[in-house]
């Protein structure tokens, strides 16, 4: 097998382009179909790493301390993260329970640990066993990162439930909103191409 | 205009390095040698598995809309909510954005995706050639928007959480809520099956259009 190296595929079209050179902060479109093709980051790989790094530790506060509580008359229901996919499973719903645990905690962490295994041995010049495969599965599982439509889902109980009761929101709350924008952010910042370059096929 | 087929190159699914094919022999069992993923020139049996997963998540639509979505039992009365009537809830209280946000990301999201791939589907299996860019920009819509579908589904989990205060007020899931999970979940698989190239497929006729 031969690597075709000057030349890229469009992903959504199968049309043939001449990989022409891109300046950071410039990107490609496909000429036939308008796929973006390649988009060059600044300083792609630090930034990407020091969001991943940020958002590990909003992570751990959003797991750990109360998330929402809510009080109606004497009574007060004190949440974390974890309550609503405990009560769900405890209902028989057992697969919507672990769909949520996935999309919402799991996935998320998969996201931000992949990424500084990745980058900091970049970064680093040193090398780590399956780093292509590792990027390849996050990229597979990136669809599957739900914290802004958890944000917005959110926004939507509480504004439900206002009428009915008071809804104290917790510190893992915030770190939440924070942890939102800092994996889109990061997200955005990673450019895919960049690190699928850093292969060496003669290694 | 050559496309990577004509030359015998295959792009790979996932990290898009071009390799090349060799002239004769199948590519079965290939995979990229930079991710690892399995090659091939187009997603496998992509229609067929397009539709598959079409036509169920289409099945599941029903039961999730029909049935109830949430139980709300508070001071001794029972009221169950399906989708809809949550939304009509809220146009009831004039929480018009809210009434809004879940009817498109509940009702018009998942039924949208599933027309939109079914066209899809029925175009490129006409083979036709007319307004390819704009279908391509379907699917790329389609692929963004199916994960905002997930909003009942946190939405019922957080009830669930927050309202657990015995007979006082307690949120239940109501069954609703697993067809509904599957509906976004297949809705997703199926946008993730199929193959856009296969837009780009058909061969136009010696007289153009």
């Amino acid at each position: 097998m031969i690597q075709a190296t000057r030349l890229i595929a469009c992903h959504e079209c199968d049309l043939i382009h001449r990989l022409p050179l891109i300046a950071s902060g410039k990107s490609a479109r496909c000429s036939r179909c308008g796929a973006l093709l390649i988009r060059r980051r600044k300083n792609s790989l630090e930034r990407t790493l020091a969001l991943a790094l940020a958002g590990l530790v909003l992570f751990f506060l959003a797991n750990a301390f109360p998330f929402l509580s809510f009080k109606l008359e004497t009574q007060i229901q004190q949440t974390t993260l974890i309550t609503g996919i405990r009560e769900l499973y405890h209902q028989d719903l057992h697969a919507v329970a672990v769909l949520v645990m996935l999309t919402t905690i799991v996935v998320p962490l998969v996201q931000l640990t992949g990424m500084i295994y990745i980058l900091l041995p970049l970064r680093l010049n040193r090398k780590v066993p399956r780093l292509m495969e590792t990027f390849r599965l996050m990229q597979t599982l990136k669809p599957w990162s739900m914290t802004e439509v958890f944000m917005l889902g959110i926004l939507v109980s509480i504004v439900k439930l206002a009428k009915m009761a008071q809804i104290i929101p917790g510190v893992a709350l915030y770190s939440f909103m924070a942890l939102i924008f800092t994996l889109a952010a990061a997200t955005a910042t990673l450019d895919p191409q960049t690190v699928w370059e850093q292969w060496n096929p003669d290694r | 205009m050559s496309t990577a087929k004509n030359l015998n190159l295959i792009n790979c699914h996932s990290c898009h390095l071009l390799c090349r094919a060799h002239e004769s022999g199948s590519i079965a069992g290939w995979v990229c040698p930079r991710c690892g993923a399995r090659l091939h020139f187009r997603k496998p049996k992509s229609v067929a598995r397009t539709w598959a997963l079409v036509i169920a998540a289409a099945i599941f639509y029903v039961p999730a809309n029909v049935l109830s979505i949430t139980t709300i039992v508070s001071f001794g009365s029972t009221q169950s909510d399906t989708i809809l009537s949550g939304v009509l809830y809220f146009i009831k209280t004039g929480m018009w954005p809210i009434a809004i946000i879940i009817f498109i990301a509940s009702i018009v999201v998942p039924l949208a995706k599933i027309l939109i791939l079914s066209f899809l589907m029925i175009t490129i299996q006409r083979g036709s050639v007319r307004r390819r860019k704009d279908r391509t920009r379907l699917y790329r819509i389609t692929e963004a928007i199916g994960r905002w579908s997930m909003l009942d589904i946190f939405v019922v989990t957080i009830l669930v959480a927050l309202v657990h205060l015995g007979s006082l007020a307690t949120v239940k899931a109501g069954p609703a809520a697993a067809f509904f999970a599957a509906v976004v979940v297949i809705t997703m698989f199926a946008a993730a099956s199929f193959d856009p190239r296969l837009i780009w497929d058909a061969k136009e006729s010696p007289d153009g259009k």
